[in-house]
């Protein structure tokens, strides 16, 4: 020990035993700022020129059609600036405004081609670079694209609502039921909602990676549904810990269960988040068709999401205010996701939020793995891989009617 | 069929909460974000007001820009009357010798607004020169190689074939600082064409090493107000297809300036296709029919028509008069290519 301390004094008191410790944190960071600099200054000493022509990617972020004129909102997603000089829409030269400027690194720049389009027919938009490169964009079906008015907002927030806010409501009505049942039953009841958790994470996950292949790459694509996942999941730990914490020092006995309810609700928010983000991007592309047995089926597949907030606190005796505090945790975020997604849509948000909510949705997965446990402290028991089984089972056959 | 996903379907929800909410439209005064934006493209002076494709104005490249002509070394209109005689002497014999110097390098151009394309050219332009003689003259036309790559002048008629211009034969494939000397009698009579044969073919043409070749008969012909047009394309991005189309070089050069003719007079084109990656070209007129002479090498006309079909290295001479003053518009009859360049108005006064 003695030993120890002589070290660590003759550490503190070397050759830089006087200068204070931020000043010797902050040496490296400005050597480095240095050495950029003259780096940048010397135009990258012994590199020589630079070979091969210039890289142009430009990608599509965006569509808008409105009579007479197409939109793209376009993002460099390559090294070097692009210039677009010319727009071709199925194979014809037309006039369009924006883009008077080369698109810098990672920005993005709004071009405006006046084309007569017809609603539901196919479009091929071509961008001529100032290289001769391409950039072409497909319009699957041409159709209106519609306005941010407020009527609009509003048909958002009703299918929010719908898909999101009434599915959650209507799964609590089971919270009487849940009461009764034995506590073996209610096991398995957790072990069904863990397995409805489970499917909605896969999804999560898949959803977002299928996003994050669409659009720019710029921004991580993939890899950014893995870093919103441990992002979300590092973030509700650190504040179910905190609540924890705060709880022992209040010293209120049960609120555990109150807590894993929020937790769940906070999980299945975050994830309708990012499934609001979705249908209101489908809805703003135009990616319509008339299908009422759809809405239902949404309804009903997320009817399960209720179930699985109100089985945590089956013991416990919360408030009806409470209980529609946790509903609308769990299910109003779907209204502020189709908002983001139809107003201001972008592929590596959407892909991010898809993976934020599968991290809530892990995490709580592990909170509610505890309360599985049987008599001999075990996780996975025959009753609980039944339960598991079974929510997953509900979740597949329910979500065919949104799959055809 | 489009692949179908939660979020497509769950789409097809809108139509029955849209119901919903039209009444709440009806009675809640508001503004529509974007109307704003909608007034702007339609103000006068701004971009879309002026549109070409829906005000009915004439087709053009982005605002009606055009490239600079200058920097480019050749302006379609001033290509379109050059025919370059060259240099003659008389031989011992008698005959008349006509000399040219084509020399082929590497040059940047401007073959749309803002879009530069690394060319391949003889001497500077695109089209070479027109390279006019008369029938049964002796050519003699010396090619230097100034480009970075091999290359060599294949001419259209009757010669040797050691002078042909093709790999492997006579001087073969002239190397990047080489030069030769082709020599051959101007024969037959009529609309000819050269063009580069070193392989890869296609690049070595489509890059635009090529030019109108013209064999006047001995008699000579009629005289007229006399054009010439090489149809061709450009491949920007290198996938086998042409971003943009014309004729001699600059899309829409002849529309955002009417070439002018005047009411009456015999007008003769010498019309070439050299267009690369699409199998065939046309060249047709408004408001008039004119005399076509395939290859230019008859006296009597194969047809009066308003519309020719040629496929890459066919040419004919068109001979019309404009009746009626105004402006007609001539292009090729593939609408793709005339969208994306070649057309353009004549002006009869």
């Amino acid at each position: 020990m003695d030993a120890h301390a002589a070290a660590d004094r003759d550490l503190r008191e070397g050759p830089f035993g006087r200068v204070p410790a931020w000043l010797l944190g902050l040496v490296p960071l400005l050597l480095i700022a240095l050495a950029v600099g003259a780096f940048a200054a010397l135009d990258g000493p012994g590199l020589g020129e630079r070979r091969g022509p210039p890289v142009e990617q430009l990608v599509v972020e965006k569509t808008k059609l409105e009579p007479g004129v197409i939109e793209l909102t376009v993002r460099n997603d390559g090294a070097d600036a692009v210039s677009i000089a010319q727009a071709q829409v199925n194979d014809a030269y037309v006039q369009f405004s924006g883009a008077t400027e080369a698109v810098g690194r990672l920005a993005t720049t709004t071009v405006r081609i006046a084309h007569p389009w017809v609603e539901g027919e196919a479009y091929e938009v071509v961008l001529l670079t100032s290289s001769g490169g391409t950039i072409a964009h497909e319009i699957a079906a041409a159709v209106e694209t519609p306005s941010a008015d407020l009527s609009f907002f509003g048909l958002m927030a009703l299918l929010g609502i719908y898909v999101g806010v009434i599915p959650v409501a209507l799964g609590m009505l089971w919270l009487p039921w849940v009461r009764r049942v034995p506590p073996a039953w209610l096991r398995g009841l957790m072990a069904v909602t863990v397995g409805l958790l489970v499917f909605l994470a896969i999804d999560a996950m898949l959803e977002g990676f299928e996003l994050a292949g669409e659009g720019s790459q710029a921004f991580g694509g993939a890899s950014l549904v893995l870093i919103g996942a441990v992002a979300s999941f590092l973030l509700l730990t650190g504040v179910t810990r905190w609540l924890t914490d705060r709880q022992r020092t209040a010293a209120k006995a049960g609120a555990s269960g109150t807590t894993l309810a929020t937790m769940v609700a906070i999980g299945i928010g975050l994830h309708n988040l990012g499934e609001g983000v979705a249908i209101g991007a489908a809805y703003s592309a135009g990616a319509l068709a008339l299908g009422a047995f759809l809405v239902v089926g949404f309804a009903l597949h997320n009817t399960t999401e209720g179930l699985a907030i109100v089985a945590p606190i089956a013991r416990l005796r919360p408030s009806l205010g409470r209980l529609a505090l946790l509903g609308l945790i769990a299910g109003a975020p779907a209204v502020l996701g189709a908002w983001i997604g139809a107003a201001a849509f972008n592929s590596s948000l959407a892909a991010f939020l898809f993976g934020f909510g599968a991290g809530a949705i892990v995490q709580v997965i592990v909170q509610l793995a505890p309360s599985l446990r049987d008599r001999q402290q075990r996780t996975l028991h025959p009753g609980s891989v039944a339960g598991l089984l079974a929510g997953l089972a509900l979740m597949f056959a329910t979500g065919l009617l949104v799959s055809v | 069929m489009q692949k179908l996903t939660r979020r497509r379907l769950i789409a097809a929800g809108v139509p029955l909460v849209g119901a919903a909410t039209a009444g709440l439209h009806a009675v809640i005064p508001h503004s529509h974000p974007w109307d704003s934006d909608a007034h702007a493209a339609e103000a006068p002076g701004s971009h879309a007001g002026h549109d070409a494709t829906t005000d009915g104005g004439h087709a053009s490249f982005r605002d009606g820009a055009t490239v600079d002509h200058r920097a480019n070394g050749f302006d379609p209109h001033e290509v379109l009357r050059d025919f370059d005689w060259g240099k003659t002497r008389r031989l011992a014999s008698g005959r008349v010798l006509r000399e040219w110097t084509l020399a082929a390098y590497d040059k940047e151009i401007e073959v749309a607004p803002g879009v530069s394309f690394a060319a391949w050219t003889y001497n500077g332009r695109i089209p070479g020169p027109t390279l006019r003689c008369r029938e049964g003259e002796r050519l003699r036309i010396t090619f230097a190689n100034a480009s970075a790559h091999p290359h060599t002048i294949h001419f259209h008629g009757v010669h040797p074939a050691e002078m042909d211009g093709v790999p492997g034969i006579g001087a073969g494939q002239i190397a990047p600082g080489g030069s030769t000397v082709y020599e051959f009698d101007a024969l037959p009579a009529g609309l000819h064409l050269y063009h580069c044969h070193v392989r890869p073919l296609a690049e070595h043409i489509a890059k635009g090493l090529y030019g109108a070749f013209i064999v006047d008969p001995k008699d000579g012909r009629e005289d007229a107000d006399e054009m010439v047009m090489v149809m061709n394309g450009f491949d920007t991005n290198f996938d086998r297809a042409n971003e943009i189309y014309a004729a001699n070089t600059i899309g829409f050069a002849y529309m955002d300036k009417p070439i002018a003719v005047k009411q009456g007079e015999l007008i003769r084109l010498y019309i070439v296709n050299v267009l690369e990656y699409d199998l065939i070209n046309s060249f047709h007129l408004h408001g008039n029919l004119f005399d076509y002479f395939p290859t230019g090498t008859g006296k009597q006309p194969s047809e009066l028509t308003d519309t020719v079909m040629l496929c890459q290295g066919q040419r004919g001479i068109a001979e019309w008069r404009f009746a009626h003053p105004g402006k007609y518009m001539f292009h090729a009859h593939q609408s793709e290519f005339t969208e994306l360049g070649w057309q353009g108005f004549f002006e009869a006064a």
